[in-house]
């Protein structure tokens, strides 16, 4: 079974990842974009989000779906970001997870905005990137995980 | 200035400890080259030409007395004992080693100083107008909200990864002196009709490749609103910003593409899903802010009587009257003037100063100036506070360390980028054409005479130098391998600010002292009475310099 990151440990995944050739997407797959849009039923459903995507196409389902994956094609491309934190925003609460080629130097930053899951493809990089996640433990701006922002924190 | 609570040092202390870790695993070859630059860059570490480059941020350009004594140590300690003040009010060590770093950000974080976000698409260091808090002609100090911008933008998770560098900078006078124009955002305070003070949002500003002033897409804001507005254009910027094309990936680009009113639409949009939620200002925060710039301890001065005897002092000392008419201005407390330092002396790099100078000025600074030095982006030092019956003694003591060069705001005091000596992206050198034209024009009485002119160096489109915006702005371009330079007249960083207009065709670095001086001519010729040389220009329009310049160069 692959394995992710999933609230700060490694467990084993059932979600199949996304194919974009496949015709009828197996039901623990999760879907592309536009897979995903001809799916009639939304409910338990699993959608992968590219850069370029944007978040629009999602609102209307955000208390059916159960998992979005953010994909980084590239971990320069931050677009991602913002779509994590304008899901979770917009009252999104099932698993965001990153998947494709982020960084663990990146896990601080993406799990503020959001993602409660990392999938990494290389899956030995699971146990060291663990550590990453508590590179910081104070932070100026509200986010998701700490949506005070220091200012109103402060004595 | 700013004071670190612990909050505040824990951040740049855990900073300092992930870096640590990076650059440990980088070196073990277990973060690749390409996974480990943008991790160096957002930490100020550029690889350069001859060694790495590490660009240590001030932010917004304050610093004290303790901060500049560790610089001077960093530079001998690892560095050949000079710094160099950049273009963003930053200060760059041009020799340290890669392994080191950590080291070195480690000295820093025990003097409230870091490197973070000096580099890299992401938010970099807010900067202001050098003059913040002491300039007779200040609506509102802008360091609060600086401050507030930097708390906010410092490991912001949602803008590490920009499709390009971003810059912001906020300007509380009537004269704009942080050149909010040629930001991807401007923030200027002004008062709405009621009286009250707010922001006037300008976006898309840049220079580079496309240099573009910024448009105004709010005109009033309440400071509350400052960081949800930030947010959200961000926010449409991350999104929709090109990332295809590097050089199409500044926000100018965004919003020119869409045209102002979309983008405007779409940061309203944005907005309106974050207005009034916690990330809004609160009274306290903001009031938090200001507390920290407060005015040092004055002393009560007859006014009158300090200019008095300046005037006397200058009546009998040609040589210090000049210093005292180019290189200090007037402040908004009496008795007070504020000093600008010299990086510009004939035969130095623009803008490097030595261990030496900065552990001098930093004793001067403690004496005159309640122990605070400010950087500049015209790469010069300020002591903004000095009494103006101190200015002789003062001036004295700076003499002999070379730091009283008296041409602020003239021709010789260039502002130039490091250029091909150093920058790895670099198209020509830069330092050796500015310092060539200090030599062709070391006599005073005429430089002087030729009124303020801003002269603008950048060796590559990067601009760094902001030559677009010089009244006589110098580009360094490749031309089939050999190092040429473009002249653009014109540009002007001032609220009334303009891009400059290229001449012609480019020149040899050995031409260009004889370039600038049949352009100096020119404006000479035609120059009614005391008109600067941006009004002449305005007049006149390019033909004439063209006609004298190329004419003779055929
Ligand atoms: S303008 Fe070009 S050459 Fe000059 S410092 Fe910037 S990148 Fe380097």
């Amino acid at each position: 079974m692959p394995k992710l990151i999933k609230n700060g440990t490694i467990i084993g995944d059932n979600w199949l990842p996304a194919d974009d050739t496949l015709e009828q997407p197996a039901s623990n797959q999760i879907h592309t974009l536009s897979q995903w849009q001809a799916l009639p039923e939304k409910s338990g459903s699993a959608v992968q989000l590219e850069p370029g995507d944007g978040v629009e196409p999602l609102l209307e389902h955000l208390t059916d779906i159960a998992v979005v994956a953010v994909n980084f094609p590239g971990f320069m491309d931050g677009r991602g970001f913002s779509y994590a934190r304008e899901l979770r925003e917009r009252g999104y609460r099932g698993e965001i997870r990153a998947t494709g080629h982020f960084i663990r130097d990146q896990l601080t930053y993406l799990s503020r905005v959001g993602c409660d899951a990392f999938q990494f493809a290389d899956e030995t990089l699971l146990e060291p990137a663990l550590a990453s996640l508590q590179d910081f433990s104070e932070y100026y701006q509200a986010a998701i995980d700490q949506p005070q922002p220091l200012f109103r924190r402060r004595a | 200035m700013y004071v670190y609570d612990k909050v505040d040092q824990k951040i740049i202390d855990e900073r300092v400890a992930q870096y640590r870790d990076q650059t440990a695993r980088y070196l073990a070859g277990e973060l690749s080259e390409e996974q480990f630059l943008p991790l160096r860059l957002q930490n100020g570490l550029y690889i350069q030409r001859l060694a790495p480059m590490l660009r240590i941020a001030v932010p917004y350009g304050l610093l004290n007395t303790r901060q500049v004594r560790k610089l001077a140590w960093l530079s001998r300690e690892y560095d050949k004992g000079y710094v160099h003040i950049s273009t963003r009010q930053n200060v760059q060590m041009n020799w340290p080693q890669l392994p080191e770093v950590p080291d070195i950000l480690a000295e820093l974080a025990a003097v409230e100083m870091h490197a973070v976000q000096t580099s890299g698409n992401c938010i970099r260091n807010t900067t202001t107008d050098q003059f913040a808090g002491v300039a007779p002609d200040e609506l509102t100090d802008p360091r609060p909200y600086c401050e507030l911008i930097r708390q906010w933008s410092t490991f912001h998770p949602e803008f590490a990864f920009l499709p390009r560098k971003f810059k912001i900078a906020v300007c509380g006078s009537e004269s704009d002196r942080a050149a909010i124009y040629a930001h991807d955002i401007g923030l200027e305070l002004v008062r709405n009709d009621k009286g009250e003070i707010g922001l006037k949002v300008l976006a898309g500003g840049g220079l580079g490749r496309t240099p573009v002033i910024g448009s105004v897409i709010c005109d009033w804001l309440a400071p509350r609103h400052m960081l949800t507005y930030l947010e959200a254009i961000l926010r449409v910027y991350n999104q929709h910003g090109r990332r295809d094309n590097k050089y199409k990936a500044r926000i100018k680009i965004l919003v020119r593409a869409m045209g102002v009113d979309a983008f405007r639409a779409a940061v309203e949009k944005e907005w309106a899903a974050i207005k009034d939620g916690p990330s809004t200002l609160t009274e306290n925060a903001l009031a938090h802010a200001a507390s920290f710039f407060t005015d040092p301890p004055y002393e009560t001065l007859d006014g009158a009587a300090a200019n008095r005897e300046l005037a006397d002092l200058c009546s009998e000392d040609a040589i210090f009257s000049n210093w005292v008419e180019r290189n200090t201005r007037e402040h908004r407390v009496d008795g007070y003037r504020s000093v600008t330092v010299s990086l510009k002396a004939t035969g130095f790099p623009p803008g490097d100063i030595t261990a030496e100078q900065l552990e001098q000025l930093a004793d001067l600074a403690d004496e005159f100036s309640f122990g605070e030095i400010r950087t500049t982006h015209q790469q010069n030092l300020v002591l903004a506070d000095v009494r103006s019956a101190d200015l002789h003694s003062l001036w004295q003591r700076l003499q002999p360390l070379g730091l009283a060069t008296a041409n602020i705001g003239y021709l010789t005091d260039m502002i130039c980028c490091p250029g091909g000596d150093y920058c790895a992206l670099a198209n020509a050198k830069s330092i050796p054409v500015a310092e060539a034209i200090q030599a062709r024009f070391d006599d005073m009485d005429y430089v002087y005479d030729l009124g303020p002119i801003d002269v603008n160096i950048s060796g590559c489109m990067n601009a760094c130098g902001h030559h677009h915006i010089g009244h006589i702005g110098i580009l360094g371009v490749d031309k089939k391998g050999q190092e040429f330079y473009q002249v653009c007249l014109g540009g002007s960083q001032a609220k009334d600010a303009s891009i400059g207009k290229i001449l012609g065709p480019s020149f040899k670095q050995e031409d260009m002292p004889d370039v600038m001086e049949k352009i100096l001519d020119t404006f000479v010729s035609l120059r009614a009475e005391e008109e600067s040389f941006l009004d002449t220009y305005r007049r006149v329009g390019i033909d004439p310099f063209k006609e004298r310049v190329y004419a003779e160069a055929d």
